[in-house]
């Protein structure tokens, strides 16, 4: 066994580094985002990054204490931490306080702490410890099962909120289990199924009159085509032995997702998201609503130019044009006063904390070790790529933060977990089997 | 297995080209998005739509909007100047001046601050020719609500400005807004408010207006809001609260046919001007901290036992029943006797039958009444339910959904209140025989009480009543109470006997038929509550009315010739016996001394 003294010299310091960085670099932008003349004090807590140090404070100390408890906690209270989190997500979907139509905070006097952040923690300990005990293989069809299992109840819980955001973050751990051998085919499967996905969006809103007063939407046109090119693949390829098996099975497998699309446009989705995917995908050009947003959030980012307007000499990210500016949408801050350089310099900060993970992860003798990294990795690239994505056009407006940069208490803490635990398994890397 | 960590990674890292890719094009390559290249900022500017007006039944205006500016002050635009002139100009002592600048200085030296709030329009008329020479001042329009006739202040209710709260639940509110908070102006505030617009103009550093961005593709215009109809007559409704000066108490009128409330007067009230623009929060908490509670809505929230008037209900329950005819006939000794109960009653002539029962109000003969129809089932149980499903056929008990908000349903106990408070089995018809003559747990709202002077005067039917005309409210409904008309007719005749010679002769008037019922009301806290309800003419009814005057200790002395008065002012618009109706407005029952 190894000395408890040297605890810290086995950290991973590159990680440790890149997170105060990150840290370091959002409270300058919050800083920048609601700077007025007036307020200067860093420590006026009436601001919000007056709040903002207050939170990083308490996240060193939370860290602190992660890398304190005995690393076996982790593995062996990973279901332990998992249930309560489901149960805490019940309680908040039930007696949550309501603020803009959804109930996915508890108050206590001042304080809100939102659960859905911190179920993302407890899933990726509790797929780590499933996925890592014995004689569970990813190939089985049990353990993808119960993986799904896992993975879908907590993202179900947040979707009754509603929070539509949080919950599609739960498809992150899809790399997880690709790392641990799920088949390339059920990434082919699932990007076809996105790719059909969009395809009915884009068609949903046809109509194709016949006669007779019959109506063909555009989902049944979309079934209907599919079920032509069923038929001449069977004709043409029809000395394959089953081939028209595997036709008809595929035919019914998207026939149900077409299908299922208009479901979930018309009963499940808000009308605000569904407004907002139409305006992504080009169907409706809405400058005034859900597109205002992300054109403004351009402008904001465009006006920065090759080196940016400067530290605090932002003009648009001021006086309110950018929405949500310190929390969904504090990348224009970024891009509009540090520019071309300080934008990309961000993007290739968290490249390199992904690449770090990676390795670390890859470098863990204990499976569970090494799938818990995966999951943190997964978390964080999911968002960066959704947040980022959103502000620059390229990613429907899904109200999820920027890793360690966005303002919120909430999820800076629970990202500080998620990294820290992980920090905590590496440093005791040796001892683990 | 081992490639899969290098598709990840590389995976990872080509999202980030992407992005670094995409970013340039944005940032670097395109124009596009370069709008403040030339260091312009765009200014967004709200456009405040028009509040809509509201008006009676005869197109009077009740309220409307009236122009107001503020003069905003934006410190860090502000130049030196001459301050005498510009004092002057607004009547404002240098002292207060420095003091008001200081604090707006203290708020935000950019953003813009009110200095001086609702200028006179002949202030804002001298102001606006010398402004441009003042930078960083400048006026805001905005409206004030008026309301002309003073009166009605409960029914139209208030708006304020919207606090954190409303701003957080409907996401339309923001700072600065006004929305309503009571009467007709909070329950119909999504008709009456309209849209607002919002324009986004180009400035330059030196905030010159540089024209519209992008030629207005993203302005959205203020839709302004819609006028409001009401069914109130504001003559009558004034005309109320003149009666009911010095009273506690209120006032419902009701048309019959439609269900369209002529008049809801509660009194004590207020002006409604005086819950507007800066003296509004001042005078909101003297009126809130009065012990005589003009805030509330007493026509609308007070539950008061019905007395007597609820005889009414019974007999038609009981004719309905079958266990009451025309010709039954029941003794009265000063009073109802059973075993050691005895419950009082004046001295009149026994025995008597239902006609005259009604009219000299006997507490005995509704005592007999009210145990057969209870009886009459083979437990006190069942007939109870009968008879109070009868009652709730009447719209009480439960609310009547008028369109005003904060209104209360009032009390019908339940078989289940009774089973706790004396134990199942253990109650029968003596037990509550309180209920017969509308004493007891029973709680009815005064607009209840003019609502079952309707279905008497509909003979068995009432429309939700309710205040709006013009079209907005949808959900206006025809209720049957399941009571034959012939047995209503039994009940109006003996009501019209009432006012001709029977306990309601102060409502009397020449050549009107009108129909009523008093009502004393053992309060133990003071003197008795007076009511009266009331409709005429008797075969073609135009006008239901109750009256409820609290401490008014006769149904006869106050509230019967209010509602007579009230009848004769709707029907006829003149009054025959002027030294009754002076009579009526001087009476002061709050402080009887100041007489
Ligand atoms: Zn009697």
């Amino acid at each position: 066994m190894r000395n408890r003294h040297n605890i810290f010299q086995l950290l991973d310091w590159t990680t440790i580094l890149l997170y105060l960085l990150l840290v370091f670099i959002g409270w300058l932008n919050i800083y920048a985002a609601v700077y007025n003349e007036e307020h200067q004090s860093i420590l006026d807590i009436t601001q919000r990054y007056g709040k903002q140090l207050m939170w990083i404070g308490a996240a060193c100390v939370l860290a602190i204490g992660i890398l304190l408890i005995d690393f076996r906690f982790y593995s062996s209270f990973g279901y332990a931490l998992y249930i309560t989190m489901i149960f805490l997500l019940i309680a908040v979907a039930l007696f949550g306080t309501e603020v803009k139509g959804a109930r996915s905070w508890f108050t206590f006097g001042g304080m809100a702490i939102q659960p859905s952040e911190f179920a993302k923690f407890a899933t990726g300990l509790a797929l780590a410890k499933y996925l890592s005990s014995m004689n569970v293989k990813v190939k089985d069809l049990r353990t993808k099962l119960i993986s799904g299992v896992i993975i879908i109840l907590p993202a179900l819980l947040i979707l009754l909120q509603p929070d539509t955001g949080s919950t599609l973050v739960y498809a992150a751990f899809i790399i997880v289990l690709y790392r641990e051998g799920l088949s390339g085919k059920y990434f082919t499967v699932a990007m076809s199924v996105a790719v059909l996905f969009v395809f009915t969006l884009l068609v949903r809103n046809l109509e194709w009159n016949l006669p007779f007063d019959f109506t063909l939407s555009g989902g049944w046109i979309l079934v209907f085509i599919l079920a032509i090119a069923a038929v001449i693949i069977t004709i043409v390829f029809r000395k394959i032995k089953y081939v028209w098996q595997v036709v008809l099975v595929l035919f019914v497998l998207s026939s149900g997702v077409i299908m299922s699309v208009d479901y979930v446009f018309d009963n499940i989705l808000k009308p605000h998201q569904t407004k907002r995917i139409d305006v992504l995908l080009g169907l409706e050009e809405d400058l005034k609503g859900a597109g205002y947003n992300v054109n403004q959030s351009m402008i904001a980012i465009g006006s920065g130019g090759g080196f940016g307007k400067g530290y605090l000499q932002g003009t648009q990210t001021k006086f309110d044009f950018v929405p949500e500016q310190s929390t969904d949408f504090i990348f224009c801050t970024i891009g509009e006063e540090w520019g071309f350089m300080g934008s990309s310099i961000l993007i290739s900060l968290f490249i390199a904390l992904f690449v770090r993970l990676i390795m670390l992860a890859e470098r863990q003798r204990s499976s569970f070790s090494r799938i818990y990294g995966y999951g943190v990795v997964s978390i964080l690239f999911f968002h960066f790529a959704v947040n980022i994505g959103m502000t620059i056009g390229l990613a429907p407006v899904i109200g999820i933060p920027l890793p360690f940069i966005s303002y919120g208490g909430s999820s800076l803490w629970s990202f500080t977990i998620l990294l820290f635990i992980f920090i905590k398994l590496d440093s005791d890397r040796l001892n683990i089997l | 297995m081992n490639n899969r960590k290098y598709i990840i990674g590389f995976s990872m890292a080509f999202l980030g080209l992407i992005f670094i890719v995409r970013l340039f094009y944005i940032q670097v390559y395109t124009d596009k998005y370069k709008l403040d290249s030339r260091n312009n900022v765009l200014r967004y500017i709200t456009d405040y739509p028009a509040r809509g007006l509201v008006y009676d039944r005869k197109g009077r205006l009740l309220v409307y909007n009236q122009a107001a500016y503020d003069l905003m002050i934006i410190p860090k635009q502000t130049l030196p100047m001459d301050t005498d002139e510009f004092l002057n100009l607004i009547s404002l002592p240098k002292k207060d001046f420095i003091e008001r600048y200081n604090k707006a200085r203290k708020y935000s030296s950019r953003k813009p601050t009110v200095l001086v709030s609702d200028l006179s329009a002949e202030d804002y008329g001298k102001l606006q020719e010398v402004l441009f020479k003042f930078p960083g001042y400048y006026t805001q329009p905005k409206t004030l609500r008026k309301y002309p006739l003073k009166s009605a202040s409960h029914l139209l209710g208030y708006i304020s400005e919207v606090d954190q709260q409303i701003i957080d639940q409907q996401p339309y509110y923001k700072m600065g807004d006004h929305i309503g908070r009571s009467g007709i102006e909070k329950q119909y505030e999504e008709v009456i408010r309209g849209r607002r617009g919002r324009r986004i103009i180009l400035v330059d550093v030196f905030n010159r207006e540089k024209g519209k961005f992008e030629d207005g593709a993203y302005d959205t215009l203020a839709v302004s809001g819609k006028d409001i109809y009401l069914s109130i007559d504001a003559q009558l409704q004034q005309y109320g609260e003149q009666l009911m000066k010095n009273k506690k108490g209120a006032i419902v009128a009701i048309e019959p046919k439609t269900g369209e409330i002529l008049a809801i007067v509660s009194k004590p009230d207020y002006d409604p001007n005086m819950l507007v623009g800066r003296i509004r929060t001042k005078n909101f908490e003297r009126l809130k901290a009065d012990t005589l509670k003009p805030l509330f809505n007493r026509a609308l929230m007070a539950s008061y036992p019905p007395g007597s008037t609820f005889k009414l209900i019974n007999a038609l329950v009981g004719l309905q029943e079958k266990v009451l005819t025309p010709d039954t006939k029941y003794t009265c000794y000063s009073g109802y006797n059973s075993g050691r109960f005895h419950m009082g009653c004046h001295s009149h002539a026994s025995p008597i039958n239902l006609e005259f029962s009604i009219q000299t109000s006997c507490n005995s003969y509704y005592s007999n009444v009210f145990r057969s129809i209870i009886d009459k089932y083979p437990t006190a149980e069942q007939g109870f339910n009968v008879w109070k499903n009868y009652v709730n056929s009447f719209g009480l008990g439960s609310k009547l959904n008028i369109d005003l908000p904060g209104e209360l349903g009032g009390f019908v106990p339940s078989q289940s209140y009774y089973d706790r408070y004396y134990q199942k089995g253990k109650w029968g018809s003596l037990t509550v025989v309180s209920l017969a003559i509308g004493q007891g747990e029973l709680g009815i709202t005064p607009l209840q009480m003019a609502n079952i002077s309707a279905i008497i005067a509909n003979r068995g039917y009432y429309y939700t009543p309710h205040l709006e005309k013009s079209g907005f409210h949808q959900n206006i409904q025809k209720n049957e109470t399941g009571i034959d008309t012939a047995n209503f007719n039994l009940v109006v005749s003996a009501m019209e006997k009432v006012v001709e010679n029977g306990t309601g002769r102060a409502a009397r008037k020449e050549g009107i038929a009108i129909c009523g019922k008093t009502g004393t009301v053992e309060n133990p806290h003071g003197e008795d509550h007076s009511t009266f309800l009331a409709f005429a003419p008797k075969d073609d009814p135009k006008i239901a009315i109750s009256v409820y005057v609290e401490n008014g200790v006769w149904g006869a002395r106050w509230a019967a010739p209010i509602a007579g008065l009230m009848i004769e002012k709707y029907l006829r618009d003149s009054i025959s016996d002027p030294a009754l109706e002076e009579r009526m407005i001087n009476g002061n029952l709050i402080n009887p001394d100041e007489e």
